[in-house]
């Protein structure tokens, strides 16, 4: 990524350009050049382009987070145009180039962004297959393409650059065109080698971190450890003498340092002396429940039915319960990082977002320019699992790099991303539900008491990111997500869930994976467990015979198989102690979620091995019974529902934010530790239900759902305690082993 | 001024002494591989080897640095790759793949060590690099693979 960058290529440049993204930025234009404008939506031309060697170039709005999808993506699109997978080439998230499918966000990528794609490809593929007809004097119908070879029954053929090479479809999608049918599909399928991997493996492959342009100088962010802190004294002697050209950069509450070399910005910004006036205190933090419940909040039925005061009063017996899940936090190996090159004629990004066009968008208001002016192009970063701090950094770089008059990389230090990144804020559920004397459940109330889940830069709006906070600009935000599978999918005569949307969080909050899926499926699923437990029910057979459909059936019988799981009332009566320990007890728990109620089907067990002295809780054997509709990557499916186990099993066991009233105490791994190759199961067991003939649902985030349940729940097989606060701690365990 | 061996090429250091070696493998040699990932010796992202033993460079002063130092783009390359490097890529064990480099060369230096590990001793020697992606069990299985290990 060396030598002079271009940043503002078009896409014609592109497009008769060398290819990748990489060696693209070297192609020359004149400064001030303008950007092309985005070709519509619905002409072919937007999505998909073949070049003269026959190579088709993609550009596509989803971008690469580390899961796979730059590949499966590929196979989607090399099978709907009958081309080798080797020839398709994806540019991903880069404003001046690509089509807005929305962030990168929701385990969307494959339904939406991959169904657009494929859509795009079929229609490209019928055009050409068109053109070779007439030039070949054959019907359309009677050719085959094979490698983007159209043949013709007597044998003559013309490829499809050949037939377009390097020039325009100029055609409008119609959508009348069908994809192929899911029978006829060969490279969607197939666990093809993700085409990120050996550059990663290599140290190759081209992070955003590893960007340098020319005449840049490194800069580093200033900020005080608790939010809306007013900046009162900047003393600036305090920096002076030290090498490297240090600047320092203020405007509002932003502060930030620059230099010519990055060891000399880190040494000024830790030297820097800054006075903060008093923000608002942060409450005490074992008061966290009680504050989540008094903040207010305005309350929203999300299901209906029957009547639950009438159910509960005729139930034979009735349950209650109290969930608690803690400020939890993205903990991305690699700090936020972005470039910025802010200039009278245009500006460019370098940014990890998810979020490229709403980023750009935001990142215009900041600076005061037409968004028309701005063109953030896309890099991967270190893994984000949702709104890190890669929009926050890339807002630092450009505000900076206005400020100084030069090109900027901003990396965040590892207290800045700890501290400042925005967090799955915590939530209290409280659930009670009434049975039968058969031991059915007849009336189910649920109510989840959270803040916004979804605070990304959006609307255009500068406020959303911290460096916009800081120069006091508004912020608007769109989604909540905070209820995301806060209704089970369980048949109960009387369902009532409701949702209180409290107005306000104790620290800075946004979207983690799965945003409150992983939350409600701990409370829905850890309730169904302590009801089965009442009945006297198996866990498994207690789900299924509250269930209808039969995918969340099937996944639930295939966890049960695949676990070889002991069928019988939790907790277990034996309480066996754990082979070759005297102390320690073993227990399995299940838990189910269809993920956003339409998404993937996942079943859960957890097998525990719990010291009953110490608390400590070791998770050995997780399997995972996965419906995501119809598969496109076996392997890198297997991938994601891997790295969802093991994330969610190091927040079920591990993970909680640390404050205290003057602010986050949470700055380092050792204030904030994540699971350790020590402390990962044995086995993590995965059964695949391929359906190919549905569409496929996702895989990013489902499967890490029902884990902190089923942890949960294999504690109690074991031990009869129940845990209902995330993290279970050998503290919490102790507590209800007392 | 310093001089330091990287990749068995020689270099002049322009940097102050006390500057961690991460920066300087970085931003004077435009090495990719070690990343920054805490600059607190916590999270193992920055590993090299130094002498043939791993180091994090984000908190060795480059002054420190005595003996050759070999980065991840000196171990093996799609070219000539090593086989530890082409167990990873077979078992395809990176997600976003941060962490990778660090793993890489602190199993690169066990193995030399311990040839045959078990899958425990294997588990202890990464102990100290961090995985946020969760690729752990595919980590595990390419080192074994490497390793001549069953399984």
């Amino acid at each position: 990524m060396n030598g002079p960058m271009n940043h503002r290529m078009n896409r014609r440049e592109f497009l008769t350009g060398a290819g990748a993204l990489v060696v693209s930025f070297s192609i020359p234009l004149p400064a001030g050049a303008q950007q092309a404008p985005n070709p519509r939506l619905e002409q072919l031309d937007a999505w998909l382009a073949v070049g003269g060697d026959g190579k088709v170039t993609v550009f596509c709005g989803k971008v690469e987070l580390g899961t796979g999808i730059q590949t499966a993506l590929a196979q989607i699109v090399a099978d709907e145009l009958d081309v080798a997978f080797e020839r398709v080439h994806i540019i991903m998230g880069d404003t001046a180039l690509c089509q807005n499918q929305g962030p990168t966000v929701g385990s969307q990528s494959i339904p939406n962004g991959g169904t657009q794609l494929r859509q795009a490809a079929a229609e490209a593929r019928h055009t050409l297959v068109g053109l070779a007809a007439a030039r070949l004097g054959a019907p359309a119908d009677r050719l085959t393409v094979s490698d983007g070879a159209v043949m013709a029954p007597g044998g003559a053929k013309l490829s499809y650059a050949e037939v377009l090479g390097n020039r325009k479809f100029d055609r409008k999608l119609d959508r009348k065109v069908k994809p192929k049918a899911s029978s006829a599909l060969k490279v969607v399928g197939q666990s093809i080698q993700r085409v990120d991997i050996p550059g990663k493996v290599y140290g190759t492959h081209a992070y955003v971190q590893n960007i340098r342009l020319p005449g840049m100088v490194h800069g580093r962010v200033v900020r005080p450890p608790r939010q809306k802190a007013v900046v009162a004294r900047v003393d600036e002697s305090s920096v002076k003498g030290l090498p490297g050209n240090v600047r320092v950069a203020r405007k509002g509450n932003f502060v930030a340092v620059v230099a010519d070399r990055e060891e000399q910005a880190i040494a000024a910004a830790r030297s820097l002396k800054v006075e903060w006036s008093s923000a608002a205190q942060l409450p005490e933090m074992k008061d966290l429940p009680a504050v989540v419940k008094a903040t207010p909040a305005v309350e929203r039925v999300l299901a209906a039915a029957g009547d639950v005061e009438n159910g509960m009063a005729g139930a034979a017996r009735a349950l209650q319960a109290e969930y608690f899940i803690p400020f939890q936090m993205h903990a991305s190996i690699g700090p936020s990082c972005a470039l910025a090159d802010v200039r009278p004629d245009g500006v460019t990004l370098w940014s990890p977002t998810q979020s490229s066009f709403n980023v750009r968008d935001s990142v215009a208001t900041l600076l005061g320019r037409p968004a028309s002016q701005v063109r953030l192009i896309w890099v991967e970063g270190s893994g984000c699992y949702g709104q890190n701090g890669a929009d926050d950094v890339t807002a630092d770089a450009a505000l900076l790099s206005q400020l100084v008059g030069r090109p900027v990389r901003v990396q965040w230090m590892r207290h800045d991303e700890h501290v400042h990144e925005p967090m799955t804020p915590a939530m209290v559920i409280g659930v009670r539900a009434g049975l039968d004397r058969d031991g059915g459940v007849v009336a189910w109330d649920y109510l989840l008491r959270s803040p916004n889940h979804g605070k990304r830069p959006a609307f255009g709006m500068a406020g959303n990111m911290i460096a916009g906070a800081e120069l006091g600009m508004p912020e608007r935000y769109g989604i909540v997500g905070a209820d995301r599978n806060a209704r089970h999918s369980y048949q109960f005569p009387h369902n009532r869930v409701r949702f209180g949307l409290m107005d306000s969080s104790v620290l800075r909050n946004s979207s983690l994976r799965g945003l409150g899926s992983p939350q409600n499926t701990f409370a829905n699923e850890s309730f169904m467990d302590e009801l089965a437990a009442a009945a006297g029910a198996d866990p498994i057979a207690f789900r299924i015979r509250h269930l209808k459909d039969p995918r969340a059936i099937a996944v639930l019988e295939e966890v049960a198989k695949l676990s070889r799981w002991d069928t019988r009332p939790s907790p277990r009566k034996d309480r066996t102690r754990a082979a070759g320990d005297r102390r320690a007890v073993t227990g399995r728990g299940v838990a189910f979620v269809q993920y956003n109620n339409t998404g993937a089907y996942v079943a859960l067990v957890a097998q525990v091995r719990l010291e009953r002295k110490s608390g400590k809780v070791r998770v050995e054997r997780v399997f995972v019974a996965h419906d995501c509709g119809l598969i496109v990557n076996p392997d890198g499916l297997r991938n994601q529902i891997e790295g969802n186990v093991i994330q969610g099993l190091s927040r079920a066991l591990l993970e909680e934010v640390q404050f205290d009233r003057s602010g986050v105490k949470s700055v380092d791994w050792r204030g904030y530790p994540i699971m350790r190759f020590s402390d990962v199961p044995q086995e993590i067991g995965i059964s695949l239900i391929n359906r190919p003939e549905q569409p496929a649902l996702g895989a990013g985030e489902p499967a890490g759902s029902p884990i902190f349940a089923a942890v949960a729940n294999a504690i109690f097989d074991a031990t009869g305690g129940r845990l209902r606060s995330v993290p279970f701690t050998p503290e919490r365990v102790r507590a209800v082993l007392a | 001024m310093a001089v330091i061996t990287v990749n068995g090429k020689r270099h002049e250091v322009q940097a102050s002494p006390d500057t961690p070696l991460l920066y300087v493998l970085r931003n004077e040699l435009d090495l990719n591989g070690p990343k920054f990932g805490c600059g607190l010796a916590q999270c193992g992202a920055c590993t090299v080897h130094v002498g043939g033993r791993p180091v994090l460079s984000c908190s060795t002063p480059v002054s420190a640095v005595e003996a050759p130092v070999t980065t991840i783009e000196g171990l093996g390359t799609p070219e000539k790759p090593r086989p530890l490097q082409s167990a990873f890529v077979a078992e395809q064990a990176a997600q976003c793949g941060y962490c990778i480099n660090g793993i890489v060369m602190t199993a690169a230096a066990f193995l030399r060590e311990n040839p045959r590990p078990s899958d425990a001793q294997v588990r202890k020697a990464l102990d100290g690099n961090l995985c946020r992606c969760g690729t752990h069990m595919r980590i595990l299985r390419a080192v074994k693979k490497a390793a001549g290990v069953a399984v």
